[in-house]
Formats: C-alpha cells, structure tokens, sequence
C-alpha cells in the first residue's frame, strides 16, 4: 500500500468533511484533488530531508525513535522476544523484509540489517530493508533509489552499464523490438554473462517465444546464455522448443535422453528409456539408446531372478558368494562379470548367459575374453580359464589363442593368485622375449626362465639365474644339466 | 578444506554466533535458531533449495530470519527464482566480494571450478566481470601493470571489461607504484593437452593421487600408517614440502632420505651433550627436529602410497603411450594401449583422459576408431555417458576427424543469413567449436618436444620439459616464455595462427615511462579456466632460470581429472 493512498484514507475517514461519493461533481471537491496533487508532487522534494511532521509510528503503536521502542528493538535481538512482534509482522505484509536492528557489531545478526557497505550494490530487495529505521512504518513507501532509476531514461548502454555495477535498473522502458535488441547487443558487448542472461529474461517474458528465437538464431552468445539458462532452471519444455527451432535435432534427443537419469525408479527409468528409442539420434547413437533400454531390461529380469535364488537359498554360488549389489543400471561390461560370475555354464537360451549378452550386444571378442578370463580366475576355475584360449584345427590339434596379449592374461591371472603351474602355461605363450623373461622372473616361473635362456644360448644369464633357484630344487638341477650339455653352442 | 576454512574456521563462526553450520545441497537444515543465514555461489539450484526452506517454514508458521550472501557477486537469475519461488522479500540479500583467495606465496586462486564448464563448454559469460573485478583489486593493491599480454577470447574479454572498470573507477592504483610489472591472461582452451597430460612433479602427483582442495590435503591411514587421516596444509611454509614440490618425483625419494639422514645425525647430536647442552637442546631445538620428523615421515608414506598406487596401475607404461602421443609416434599401439584400458574398466576417468589426450595431439580421431572406443567406453563405463561424448566433442576436446568439414557446410550456410557484423561472431562460435586443435604444428613450430641426446637428467633439469620427464614442454608455458622474451607476439604469427587468434599485448602509457626494474621482473599469469600445479613447478623454473618472479591468478587448480569430471553429466 502506498503511503500516498494510505494518507489519503486517513484523510477522508477522519476528516469533517462529507463523505465522499462518487457522483459527487462537487467543486470543493475538484479543487481539492487538485491542490492534493500539488501537494504529492511536492512530497518528493520535501520528503527528501525526510524530515515529516508526521510522526511514524511502529507496529506496536509506538512511534518510532521513542524511548520505549528502542528499548524493545533492542530487546528483540535476544532472539526470544522475536516471536509476538513478527508473528504481527507478518500479518501486515507478508513480503516485508527482515528489520533492521542495533546490535554490537560483533553479532551475526549485524549481518541482518541488510546494510551494504558500497551503495552501488543497492539491489531491490536491499532498498526494501534498508531504509533505516524511520522507514519501516507500515505505509511502505518506494525507496528513493527506486524513483530514480524509474524516471531516468538511461541508454541502453548506461542501462547495461548499471547493471553490470549490481545495480537495479528497470528494463520496462524497452518496448519496441528495436529496443530490446539494442539492449541485448550491448549487454553481449559488454561481456557480462549475468547482465547478458538478465536481458534475455526480460526478452522472454515480453517477447513471443518464436521472435525471440528468431533473433537469437543470429546471436550466438546471447543463444548460449539463453540456453544455459533454460537448462539450469529446469525449463525443459521451452529449451526443447528452442533447440526444435534451431533445427538441432542431436540435442534436442540428447537433452531428453538426459532426462532418464533422474528417474530412479527402474521400471519407469525402462518405460522412458524405450522412448527413448525412436528420438532423432544420429544412426550411431539410436543403437546405443536402444541398447541401455535393452540392456536394463534384461538386468530388470536378471535381477529379479537372482534376488529369488539368493533368498532360496538353493544354489551354490549363489551361497558362496553372495552378492555385494544389485546389478540393476550397472554397465554393459559389468553385466557381463556378473554373468561369467554366477550363470556361465547358462544356456545361450537365458538371459543371463554370458553368451547369450555377447550375442546381443555384439560384445568384441577381446572384451569377451577379458571379462570372462577375470571372472573365472577370480572363481578360481582354471579349467574354463583354460578353455576359453583353446581352440582346435580342423585337423584336431589344440592350440592356445587369445585375442588380448597372453602378458595381460598372466597379470590378470596373477592378481587373482593362480598357482605357479597355471601362470607357466601362459608366461610361455608371451611372444616377446624379453617380456616373457620379465614376467617369468617376476612371477618365479623357473622353468620358463630356464629354457628362455637355453634358447637364447645364454650361458651367463643362466648361470647366474641359479642362485635365485632353491639348492638341490628340481630347477637347480635342470640348469646343470643344461649348462653341462655338450650340445649347445653358447654365445657367450 | 573449503576456502571458508580458510578464512574463517568453525570456531571463529562460533564465536560470532554462529549456532551450527549446515552443508547448502544436502538435506534440509533442521534448526531451531531464528536466523539463517546462507553464504552461497550465485546458482539457480541453491536459490531452489533456499526457497523450500523458506517456503517449509512459512506453511509451518515458523518465522526466521533469512540472509543469502552471494559470493562473489549475485546474479539476476537468482533474484528471479527468488521472485518466481514467492521468497523475495522474506530473504534479504548481500554480496561478499570475495575474489581472491591466496593458496600460497605466489598462488592467487578465485576458486570458481566451475568457471571451466561454464565458459567453455556452455558459452556463459557470467564470470568474466568477477575476473575482471580481480584484476582490479590487484590493480589497487599492487599498482598498475605495466604491459599486459594474453590470449584467448575470455581473456580479451576479460582484459576489455576490466579496462572498462578502471576507467570508470579512476581507482587509487593509478599513481602507485608499480609493483607487478607485466600480466599475461591466457584461456584454458589455449592448451588442454597439458592439462591433460599426468603430472610428475611432486605437487601435481600429490594431486592427481590424493586430490589437494585449497591448498591442504587429506592424508589417509595409508599415508600416516596410522587409523587416522590427517589434513595437512601443503605450502611455503612445509620446510619439508616447499623443497620437493617442484621436483621430478624420481628425485624426491634421494631428496627424502638424505634429509632423513640429516635429521637422524641432529638427533644424534645429543649424546655426549652435558646437562647443560641437553637443557638448550631440548628447549630450542627438539621442537622443529620434531616438526619436521612429522612432515618428513607424512612426505615418504605419501610418496610410498603413491608408488603403491601407481604400480598398480601400469603408470610406466601409461606414461610411455603419453610420450608416444606427445610425439606423435607408434599411435597405433597408443590407440590399442587406450582400448584395453578402456575394455578392463581400469578407471572411466582416465580412460576418458587419455582419449582425449589421442584426440587433441591427432586433430580428432579417425572415424573409425571413434565410433569403436567410444562403443566400447559405453559398455565398460555405462551408456550415459552418451551425454559425456556430446560434451567433449562441444568443447572440442574429443572429436571426430570429419567433423571439421560438415560444420564449415553449417557455417557457411548461417553466414549467409547474417549482417556482416553478426557473421563474424558467429564464425567465432563456430570456429571454437570446430576449432583443430593443431597441436602437432604448434608443437612443431615452438619445439616443444626436446631433442635429447642420451639420458634427460631430471635431477639437473635444462629446461620446463622437466616437468614431463623430459618429454614435453607444456605450451602454455612455453608460448608465456616466447612473448615476454619477445616483448609482444612479434615472430609469433604462425603459431598465434594455428591458435586461432585473439592474441594482444598492449602497454600502460603512464607506466612505462618509468619502469622499474623490480617490477619489471614479476609477472602475473592468469589461467582462465584452471592451471595445473606442473605448469606452476614450470614457470617458477623459467623464474629461477630468467631471474624473475610469477605469480599464478587461477579461476581454480584444476588436472585432467576435475576436467573430465566437469564434462560428466550429473542428476539435477
């Protein structure tokens, strides 16, 4: 309520002149307004030293600057005499900012009055608590900074200036499209992303959405403060409208896409996620979307089936090895792990069989291996350990491939603590000598050591290898016998 | 640590009032005190947050008071959510404007981590007036910079916003006597591939492993052999520390125990001591032996954990495919090193860092094999991060060779549309997202791989490469190094060029009248975007090398992985 409209009530209500009534053409009357006006008008002038006769009186009833109001605004900073003077407060006007007090400096509540040391940082909402005391009478008045900023016509450029000092400016007086453009050049050329971001709201609620789009379409900063913003503050449905007309089908998928990761329940995540599909993606990416749905509905069923083994209580492995977690919304490789983990010997029929989700995904060969490999040597079932790299000739020889380096498949095997006999078998297959050395020496493996050396005809490595060998060991006697061999022609 | 704790711990807020303090983004605060107050960065989602508050309260019929102080600055935005939640008013608002938080003697950070994401990846100008207003405070502070270098489209614009400023203020710097001479302001866009690179200087590997937030470190049970962790504040004053932060970490093991040795000989020292001797020694000197015995013994157990964990994880070999891109060698055998990292789950950030290591030092990756390591990204690490690749590829840090060409196609088609004025800003748009990299040419062009005839003795380092094994010398620091020798970009065109422009140099009229010679010698780098603690350990060499002083100005300390992170797509 303004503190004009208030008097003016005041005015009426206890003044001895007649009620006023709207038919009333009385020239008193007339004359009154008039001079009322006058008088208003004035009121800025003669408010300014904001010296007024009349007295602001306090919530309380109290005026204001008397003894007894300043004993209770200082009583009120203990917080507990707070309650009855706000609760009143509140019923006034619901949007009245926070009083300000006096109290020692050293108090947090200091940094309630909403005092701003620099006041080019004056902002509305400071303006409002911050009149100082004598302001807050209930007839709420405009603060002064306000009028100014209301009745100045700055440019657009001082307008964008002022702003980007912190300080309010009212951007209503840009009406004409000419005008708001104008405005949004200069907050763009003036580099301030917060000034730049603040134009464009104003230019969203007065423009309609396709004249806004349009003109932003040949305005790429302000086009990526406007869409950050929209995301930011969650306004998914205009960002897609925009991005729609910008023609930038990719991200408009994507950004809906995005949307999937805040959906926790996973039936719902499922339902979206199948949505999903039919979005305008590149080619590349569709077969990706269309795998997470598949890829969560089959956990979806995976999950559920194993929950009910586990509880049962009837399988084995499950038994042995319980679950740490649900496999629900895991990746594709992980999925895979668990697979090999608990359904290996699956049929390719289920589900949950490893190769049933090679198939189905088209999972590489070498990521197969990898998962697999890692899986069973955790089980420590070096059997499928074993068959996993064999492989038959049409003639019915086996040999032992593998898509991945046989050095990675021994370290992988040895963090999984294989035994001596199990890491030999495929040390020996590491192709590169001198990394099959390494990995021999490391790992003790003495009988691929030992016949590196022979092969190499190396006579000094391998003499000197046997002090790391156990006196009398197996080994130690191979190495004699080696270096004893008439046979080799020794390099060295 | 948060930079609150470094400015006012919890028991400073105790005393000023302060009944408890609450974490803004967790669970609403469930308080009885009458008054809340929020020091907050200027985001949207906080503003939400606040409003349920507020909002809560009101429904209840509780009646606080409520104080949001923005810091740095407040934004438009949030009054407007403030507005929109039914709130304004029931809060009142102020600034703290807080820029400049000194990590270290000659480390400024503003701590804005997000300053990265924001600018490169959304385009959003909204901390280039808090940069500028940094400058300017130093500007009071410390007097006029005499000669102002940079590169990038941030930092001229930051550069043109803060000139903006200093007229307008007429501010109290001017007439003061200079005390940093030259400023060099540089976007991070600049040069990702030395962010990107793993870091091998002490600092920058305490980093990479153990995470150091505003200048202080977690230690945990693994590095003090202890049950506890202890958080130690890493800077000039850790006699320990300031004297193998820039190091080669090859070197800081015989750094260690030579000390060790020294400090055992100390104690030692007090046998045979008579009474009166102990006396002295025990009241003056057994307090530092002891201070530094601790920081000692925290360094080697940090140093063995980080052996331990880098063992693990193949780091020689990791660092040799780095090498091999760096150089532009055998990346065939990289690409396959990359795609079994990727296909053994070893780590999604790293395996994401070393893409797009691959991807910038090769001006995108072939076709091919960006469809088959990002296909085989998503089963490994989870197909949402679909959203992570779209956004690597607009800041143009994971792209696809071909790209380059279909957005020229966009590009000539928008051009067409537009006034003359406007097309050159949209070129720029799109030029910085189909923007090459070109780092083989620039490489090239400033040498930045050294030539090395036998073995690169780390521990007598000849030039920046050190802090890369000998490998690389970072090019931002090496493109610092080129101008201020050469007094401006003068002999630099090409490289400005492969660049992408946006270079300036400009000099203060008042100020170089008279240079001093000390100020001359201080310069003032300003990493717009983040800086690595590797580039620090490289330019406080060129320093120690040029007899002058840098001094960093970072949005925030940032390595490859709080780059990567900052791609990834979070729930709202």
């Amino acid at each position: 309520m303004s503190r004009a409209r208030a008097d003016e009530e005041e005015y009426w209500h206890s003044s001895k002149f007649r009620a006023f009534t709207f038919d009333d053409e009385d020239d008193e009357l007339s004359q009154l307004k008039e001079s009322k006006r006058a008088v208003n008008s004035l009121r800025d002038i003669v408010d300014d030293d904001d010296d007024d006769d009349l007295e602001r009186v306090s919530w309380s009833g109290e005026p204001v600057g008397s003894i007894s109001w300043s004993i209770k605004e200082t009583a009120s900073s203990s917080t507990s005499s707070l309650e009855g003077r706000d609760s009143g407060l509140q019923k006034g006007s619901s949007s009245y900012a926070a009083f300000p007090k006096q109290v020692s400096s050293y108090s947090l509540s200091s940094l309630f009055k909403g005092r701003n040391k620099l006041p080019s940082f004056q902002s509305l909402s400071d303006a409002l608590s911050d009149t100082g005391v004598k302001n807050y009478a209930p007839e709420l008045r405009r603060p002064k900074a306000e009028y100014k900023d209301y009745s100045s016509d700055w440019s657009p450029k001082d307008t964008v200036r002022r702003m980007q000092r912190g300080k309010v400016c009212s951007l209503e007086r840009f009406r004409s499209l000419q005008d708001k453009l104008v405005l949004l050049d200069e907050a763009v050329a003036g580099h301030d992303g917060n000034v730049i971001t603040a134009v464009l709201i104003f230019l969203k609620r007065t423009l309609r959405r396709e004249i806004l789009f349009r003109e932003l379409e040949v305005r790429q900063v302000a086009l990526c403060h406007l869409i950050h913003f929209l995301k930011e503050a969650g306004e998914q449905k205009l960002l897609l409208d925009l991005l729609r007309f910008l023609d930038r089908t990719e991200e408009v998928a994507l950004s809906q896409y995005r949307e999937h990761l805040n959906i926790q329940d996973v039936e719902k995540r499922r339902e979206f996620l199948k949505g999903c599909i039919g979005l305008p993606f590149s080619a590349e990416d569709t077969s990706h979307i269309q795998d997470h749905y598949t890829l969560l509905e089959r956990q979806i069923i995976i999950e559920a089936n194993d929950r009910h083994l586990e509880t049962a209580g009837q399988s084995e492995i499950f038994r042995k090895y319980p679950r740490k977690a649900s496999i629900l919304n895991m990746p594709l490789v992980t999925t895979l792990f668990y697979s090999c983990f608990y359904h290996y010997t699956e049929a390719e029929g289920t589900f949950s069989s490893p190769t049933n989700l090679k198939k189905t995904f088209k999972i590489p060969d070498k990521q197969y291996v990898l998962t697999a490999l890692a899986a069973r040597a955790k089980l420590r079932a070096w059997d499928d350990v074993d068959a996993l790299f064999t492989t038959k000739n049409w003639l019915g020889y086996t040999k032992k491939k593998a898509p991945i380096g046989f050095h990675r498949v021994v370290e992988i095997l040895q963090r999984n603590n294989a035994p001596v006999q199990v890491l030999e078998e495929y040390v020996r297959l590491v192709e590169d000598v001198e990394t099959r050395l390494n990995l021999a020496t490391k790992y003790k493996c003495h009988d691929v050591v030992i016949e590196t050396y022979k092969d190499l005809k190396d006579r000094i490595q391998l003499t000197a290898y046997k002090c790391k060998v156990e006196r009398g060991s197996a080994e130690e006697e191979k190495i004699n016998s080696i270096l004893n061999n008439m046979q080799i022609r020794w390099k060295n | 640590m948060s930079p609150l704790d470094r400015i006012a711990n919890v028991s400073i807020l105790k005393q000023h009032e302060v009944d408890k303090l609450y974490k803004v983004d967790s669970r609403p605060a469930l308080s009885t005190s009458d008054q809340f107050c929020f020091l907050v960065r200027p985001r949207i989602k906080t503003m939400r947050y606040i409003a349920d508050i507020v909002n809560a309260d009101k429904m209840s019929g509780r009646s606080r008071k409520y104080k949001i102080i923005f810091s740095p600055q407040k934004f438009y935005a949030c009054e407007m959510v403030l507005e929109e939640e039914g709130v304004f008013g029931d809060v009142t608002c102020d600034e703290w404007s807080f820029y400049l938080l000194p990590l270290d003697e000659d480390i400024i950070s503003m701590e804005l981590p997000e300053f990265f994401r924001d600018y490169f990846l959304e385009g959003d100008h909204r901390w280039i007036n808090s940069v500028a207003r940094a400058l300017q405070l130093l500007n009071s502070l410390y007097g006029p910079f005499g000669k102002a270098y940079g590169i990038g489209r941030c930092a001229k614009m930051s550069y043109e916003l803060w000139r903006d400023l200093e007229e307008e203020s007429e501010s109290d710097g001017q007439g003061r006597k200079p005390e940093i001479g030259n400023i060099f302001l540089m976007d991070r866009d600049m040069d990702y591939v030395t962010a990107l690179c793993s870091q091998v200087v002490y600092e920058g590997l305490v980093d990479d492993t153990f995470r150091i937030k505003c200048g202080s470190v977690d230690f945990g049970p693994d590095v003090t052999s202890s049950d506890k962790s202890i958080k130690v504040l890493l800077n000039a004053q850790d006699k320990v520390f300031s004297q193998i932060r820039n190091e080669h970490f090859s070197s800081v093991f015989g750094f260690l125990s030579q000390k060790s040795r020294n400090l055992q000989a100390q104690y030692d020292r007090r046998r045979g001591m008579d009474i009166k001797q102990m006396k002295n020694f025990v009241s003056q000197e057994l307090k530092g032996l002891k201070q530094e015995h601790r920081l000692l013994s925290l360094h080697i157990g940090a140093c063995e954990s980080i052996m331990k964990k880098k063992t693990k994880q193949d780091f020689q070999e990791m660092i040799k495919a780095e090498h091999s891109l760096l150089e532009g060698v055998d990346v065939r055998e990289s690409t396959s090193f990359i795609e079994e990292h990727i296909d053994r789950q070893v780590s999604p950030i790293e395996s994401l860092r070393l893409m797009c290591l691959l991807s910038i030092t090769e001006n995108g990756l072939i076709p091919k094999d960006y469809r088959s390591l990002k296909t085989q990204y998503l089963q490994s690490y989870g197909p949402e991060h679909l959203l992570t690749f779209h956004n690597l590829k607009r800041v143009g840090l994971l792209t696809e060779q071909a790209a380059g060409e279909t957005l020229t196609a966009v590009e000539s088609k928008v051009s067409k549309l537009v006034t003359d004025r406007a097309a050159g800003k949209i070129t720029d748009a799109f030029n910085s997202l189909a923007r090459k990299s070109n780092f083989r040419a620039i490489s090239k062009k400033l040498g930045l791989i050294p030539r090395v005839d036998g073995e690169y003795d780390l521990k007598m380092p000849r030039d920046m490469a050190y802090v890369f094994s000998g490998a690389y010398i970072p090019l931002s620091c090496k493109i610092i190094e080129q101008v201020l020798e050469r007094r401006g970009w003068l002999g630099l065109e090409e490289v400005v060029r492969l660049l992408n422009g946006n270079e300036f140099s400009v000099s203060d009229s008042t100020v170089e009248d008279n240079p001093t010679w000390e100020s001359q010698r201080v310069i003032l780098a300003v990493f717009l975007g983040g800086c690595t603690f590797s580039e620090i350990a490289a330019l406080r060499f060129l320093g120690k090398e040029r007899g002058c002083k840098f001094i960093f100005l970072t949005t925030a300390i940032t390595n490859s992985a709080r780059m990567m992170e900052s791609m990834i797509e979070a729930k709202a």
